[in-house]
């Protein structure tokens, strides 16, 4: 919403500056994120002072000396008649753009060079003075800005008026509030809105409307008929009609008005009906008499297929839904939101129609959505104009259009329809105001607070048994308590806690106290997967990980992925069933930029369940690596190596310690495409697999390892309006067992290598599964340290070669138990699995 | 060779020996007497061994005894003279300290965790734990349940993006307010962490994803002045003593609503281009409770009164790293990352 400073002050004549306004406005009402003067064209000159002064013989120039607070005096040449020694002026240096749209420039006058201009109010767009330079009166230093001295010109706000308050929506909402801020009374809408001194104001203040015409469904008065079909659309249809107007341009004060207020200025009767929206709040429309057939506006659903061309030159296909503003034959409007082409106001025209109604908020709403027209109007009436205004809207819009255009008003104002009901009052407790804002508040600072922005308060109690729930007045109404009246323009308060909120703003957010109140313990335990990935991240970061966050959002199919119905981007509209889907496109982006080592992961949701229809959100950690394992060191002796999937297959391990402590963990041989699954206590629980990547040949593999951490339930947790806190407090989560001390070996180990003839097919794993169960309890150690096929090897074997750590408890291990334990070995190898010593 | 020779040819091997042991300077000068002494082939001992050969039988045993004596005490000379030498050659001058350390690749942690880290920290000393809630989520807790009015411009603040007519991908934290309060029983401080979902295109402030951190408390006595206290209290843990302003807001499930504003870090107050010459940044949105939520989530809002925010760590994250566009934290290009190492 823009509010003119100016504009404002017609409403309310207070003396704040506009900065005052501003930081008002944002403390107690909205907050005003933009701040604009519209003479910004002003702010590169300063005010100068002339020090020295000599009239140049046979002229009417002065050679001057001028103090611009640069420190050396500048020589300005002036021509007119006022120039004072000692006396501060306007001054533009040299460079300044001046208003006319001409740049001062360092020029030679006479063998005099003048530096600059020293200026008058007319060379400055400010009035048609043209005596001479503008002597300024101000304690100023040289130099200071000019808008400093002079706040010239209006200043344009941009306040941020949020769903809950239309009634901010215009400089009479905004002006309610700044008067209930400083006390200082408000002037009616017509004085504040036609300026006494305006050419025609007295013709328009003498406007009389005839006889009303009133009916719920239709009436005519002035040659106009207004027949309302669609209630529901538009519960309230004024209208009014004026004839022979002159359309044109608007008087410069209505040009400037709206202008201040964004708005372009158009023509005498466009501008009038933009002035009174931006004015009073409420949207209004002027139609062309002689181009309604029949004369006959009538307010009814658009038929089936029904077509029009709205203003803007665009033609829209009409829906049932949609209330539409026609004459007798056809659509000449969209209720609400824009006006029709065949109805415009034009320069011939000489009649109007004015068009003062309530629209449905929520009809209004969801035809503006289905047009994708948002307008001023359909802004307004879709979050709630005032209903009890458009009278005086009318009445205000009849007098600025007769002082501006001229014209008579032809019979009285059409009024067809009934506006909404008055909300209910509602029940003030100042003890529930003291509970929630921790302050004290008394009765009759509320009452102060609200009657000044229009509540009616009352300490009486109303009827009993109107009404129900809290705060709504009528369920007992106590000692003390206030019963509230909102006006009409405040259709969002409800609740006792809405007129809470008016008392904690109007006596100033920053006024109430700040204490932290001592406080109990929280019932809620830290969420297990919050804490399960911080440990993967913790640990993914310490092996040299970067963490990353990724949107979810893939290229998918419909058969396994979610959709999302209105996606950002038709290429990617599905939901991800696996983080890897994501880190992908992020390595592939790192390959394009030339980076080869990425190792990255991300812990988070993905959605699955889209075959049983069911959304089952589950979070998982997905890493991503390739890559030099580690950043290459001078001393290297080999070329860097990269990573495998044995550095996968350890990461994958880690991932799994990290997320399930505690829990056996086992890394398993997996079905292609997978390189292995992972497994928490015997559950498989993610895996390890070469991503095939959109790389360039110097790219290393990549290895991708994705596991769950856990699920994220979408089902309710309690039916809406119950809770389901009855034993409903969940286990804290499972910490993992303690570590057991094991003792520290005292007695010395005994260690022997074992290098075998393994056949292919049978893998490594077997032959330490022999090896651990025939060991017995003296097997402290088994490590896979060599594998070679080759010479010496036979074909369709391979040679792996183990050391074993063996150590009794208790005493050092006689070499004869050793070689007993090493045949034994060997026998069982032989008999189980085939499996020879390689020497032998 | 008589017994008699060979005895005092072992004993000047055992005379001479250890004197050159000792003047061996340098490894190679050490591998020169060690072979001198007892090398294999051309060594004193070796000769001395040959000899043995050549005594009489009887001889034999004692003069073996005698050189093998005579072996290993000079073998043992040597073993410590090589380690004295080897020692005095890894403290010598030959490691170029400038050279670079053996590196290991360094993790990082996203630069939003870092913030959302630092603001879950911060909660934890006021005694608040961490829940968590579903990002494709039901309407009825992501609108409905938070007192969002049916067809509302309340709406258009939050463009949605719809999985079908029940399911959206949350547009905030907020229902977690309501899962936490229907499950757990007052009195409740959590902080909720988590990503949400707008209907925005990428542009250089605006992604379709981002996160967000809940914050609920909710008891008996929970008060405005509460609120206020708290959250000053956070914002001057998390940005170093500063100083805060609330303002009038408007959220559909908080009423009275505030913004929460605080120096601005650039200029402390008077005005820059970074705070649009307010002196204020916009850090957070907030409010008391509204009581419908709270009869939303079945608990009783005469006996209860709590107060919610909900911050955006992303912009966080990009005043304080000065990161010129919100996409070089989704790009996740590794020269980014690694530049939030520790």
């Amino acid at each position: 919403m823009n509010v003119s400073h100016e504009w404002l002050q017609a409403f309310v004549p207070h003396a704040l500056s506009a900065e005052q306004v501003r930081d008002l406005l944002t403390a107690h009402v909205a907050t005003v994120e933009g701040f604009e003067r519209l003479r910004a064209d002003l702010a590169p000159f300063v005010v100068a002072r002339v020090v020295e002064s000599e009239k140049v013989p046979d002229t009417k120039l002065s050679f001057n000396k001028v103090d611009d607070g640069s420190g050396t005096l500048l020589e300005v040449v002036c021509g007119a008649p006022n120039v004072t020694v000692g006396a501060m002026y306007p001054f533009a240096r040299s460079g300044t753009l001046m208003p006319a749209g001409f740049k001062i420039e360092k020029k030679k006058i006479r063998g005099f060079t003048s530096n600059g201009m020293l200026c008058s109010a007319n060379e400055l767009g400010l009035g048609e003075d043209q005596a001479g330079i503008l002597e300024l009166t101000t304690d100023a230093a040289p130099g200071t800005p000019l808008l400093t001295v002079l706040p010239l010109g209006d200043v344009r706000m941009v306040v941020d008026v949020l769903p809950n308050r239309p009634d901010l929506l215009s400089h009479l909402g905004v002006a309610r509030e700044v008067s209930a801020l400083t006390g200082v009374a408000m002037r009616s809408p017509l004085d504040a809105l036609l300026p006494a001194d305006a050419e025609g104001a007295v013709a328009g203040r003498g406007v009389a409307l005839g006889a009303e015409a009133r009916d719920a469904r239709q009436a005519s008065s002035g040659g106009a008929t207004v027949r309302l079909e669609d209630a529901e659309g538009c519960p309230l249809y004024l209208g009014a009609v004026i004839r022979g107007i002159a359309v044109g341009p608007s008087p410069a004060w209505l040009r400037e008005r709206v202008e201040a207020a964004g708005v372009r200025s158009i023509s005498n009767v466009v501008d009038v009906t933009n002035y009174v929206l931006h004015g009073l709040g409420q949207p209004m429309h002027a139609f062309d008499l002689a181009r309604l057939a029949e004369q006959t506006v009538v307010v009814r659903r658009a038929r089936a297929g029904e077509k029009m061309v709205t203003l803007d030159g665009v033609e829209r296909t009409l829906t049932t839904e949609m209330t539409m503003i026609a004459d007798a034959s056809q659509s000449i409007a969209v209720a609400g939101v824009m006006g029709g082409r065949d109805s415009e106001v034009t320069d011939a025209t000489t009649d109007v129609l004015l068009e003062v109604a309530y629209f449905n908020p929520r009809r209004t709403r969801l035809t503006r959505r289905a047009l994708g027209l948002s307008t001023d109007a359909s802004y307004r009436f879709e979050r709630g104009i005032d209903p009890q205004g458009g009278e005086t809207a009318l009445r205000v819009a009849v007098a600025l259009l007769v002082a501006v255009a001229g014209g008579r008003v032809d019979g009285g104002m059409i009024a067809v329809g009934a506006a909404p009901s008055a909300l209910p009052p509602v029940t003030l407790r100042p003890a529930r105001v003291e509970a929630v804002l921790g302050a004290e508040v008394s009765g009759s600072e509320i009452t102060g607070y609200l009657s000044g922005i229009g509540f009616g308060v009352a300490g009486a109690r109303v009827g009993e048994g109107e009404g129900e729930g809290f705060g709504v007045a009528g369920a007992g109404v106590g000692e003390g308590e206030l019963v509230v009246t909102p006006p009409s323009w405040r259709r969002d308060v409800t609740h006792e806690v809405d007129l809470i909120e008016d008392v904690a703003r109007l006596h100033g957010y920053d006024r109430l106290p700040d204490t932290i109140e001592a406080y109990r313990p929280t019932t809620v335990p830290d969420h297990p997967l919050y804490l399960a990935g911080r440990r993967v991240r913790d640990a993914l970061v310490a092996t040299g990980l970067a963490e990353v966050r990724p949107i979810p959002f893939v290229k998918g199919d419909d058969a396994s992925h979610w959709r999302v119905t209105n996606p950002l981007a038709e290429d990617e509209p599905h939901l991800r069933t696996s983080v890897l889907q994501s880190l992908v496109p992020r390595a592939e982006y790192n390959l394009t930029r030339m980076q080869g080592d990425v190792r990255i992961f991300e812990v988070g949701s993905v959605f699955l369940g889209k075959s049983s229809g069911t959304v089952d959100e589950v979070v998982r950690v997905g890493v991503l690596i390739m890559g030099a394992r580690a950043p290459r060191h001078f001393s290297d002796t080999a070329s860097s190596t990269a990573i495998d999937a044995w550095d996968a297959k350890a990461l994958a391990e880690r991932v799994a310690r990290a997320a399930y402590p505690g829990a056996s963990i086992e890394i398993g041989v997996a079905e292609e495409p997978a390189l292995w699954q992972v497994l928490v206590n015997g559950q498989i629980i993610g895996s390890v697999c070469r991503l095939t990547l959109d790389a360039p040949v110097w790219a290393s593999g990549a290895f991708g390892i994705e596991c769950t951490i856990g699920a994220m339930p979408l089902a309710p947790v309690a039916e809406p309006g119950t809770s389901a806190h009855a034993g409903a407090r969940p286990a804290v989560a499972s910490a993992a067992p303690p570590v057991r001390y094991q003792a520290i070996p005292t007695t010395p180990a005994a260690e022997f290598d074992l290098a075998l003839l393994v056949p292919d097919g049978i893998p490594a794993g077997d032959v330490e599964r022999v090896l651990r169960t025939s060991g017995g309890e003296m097997l402290e150690r088994l490590s896979l340290f060599d594998e070679f096929r080759g010479a010496g090897v036979p074909d369709g074997m391979r040679s792996l070669a183990w050391r074993l750590t063996f150590r009794h408890p208790e005493r050092t291990l006689r070499d004869k138990e050793i070689d007993g334990r090493r045949s034994q070995l060997l026998k069982s190898l032989e008999n189980q699995l085939g499996v020879k010593p390689r020497s032998a | 060779m008589l017994l008699d020779d060979f005895r005092s040819a072992a004993a000047s091997l055992r005379t001479d020996g250890p004197g050159q042991i000792a003047a061996a300077s340098s490894l190679d000068a050490w591998t020169e007497v060690r072979n001198a002494l007892v090398g294999r082939t051309s060594g004193r001992l070796s000769d001395l061994m040959t000899a043995l050969g050549t005594l009489p039988k009887e001889d034999r045993r004692e003069a073996g005894q005698l050189a093998n004596a005579v072996k290993q005490e000079l073998e043992a000379l040597l073993d410590a003279r090589h380690t004295e030498l080897s020692r005095g050659q890894q403290q010598g001058p030959a490691i170029d300290g400038t050279m670079p350390a053996r590196a290991t690749w360094q993790g990082s942690v996203h630069p939003v965790s870092l913030v959302i880290d630092e603001v879950v920290e911060i909660f934890r000393e006021l005694g608040f734990t961490i829940a968590l809630g579903p990002e494709a989520e039901h309407a009825w807790y992501n609108f409905g349940a938070l007192n969002f009015p049916a067809d509302h411009p309340a709406m258009d603040l939050h463009d949605t993006l719809y999985l079908n007519d029940d399911l959206v991908l949350r547009t905030h934290t907020s229902p977690v307010q309501v899962r936490t309060l229907q499950q757990y029983a007052p009195p409740i401080r959590i902080l909720a962490p988590g990503n949400v979902y707008r209907r925005d295109f990428f542009d250089p402030s605006h992604a379709p994803m981002f996160s967000q951190i809940e914050g609920l408390v909710v008891d008996e006595g929970i008060t405005f002045a509460d609120l206020k206290a708290t959250l000053t209290r956070f914002a001057n843990r998390f940005f170093g003593e500063t100083k805060t302003r609330f303002r009038p807001s408007y959220f559909p499930f908080t009423e009275p609503s505030a913004e929460m504003d605080v120096l601005c870090g650039v200029c402390k107050g008077s005005g820059c281009p970074v705070c649009k010459q307010s002196g204020w940044v916009e850090i957070l949105g907030s409010g008391m409770v509204h009581p419908t939520v709270l009869e939303n989530a079945g608990i009783d809002s005469e006996k209860y009164t709590g107060w919610a925010f909900g911050l955006g760590p992303a912009r966080t994250a990009i005043s304080r790293h000065a990161i010129p566009d919100i996409r070089i934290l989704y790009d996740s290009d590794v020269r980014f990352l690694e530049q939030f190492a520790r």
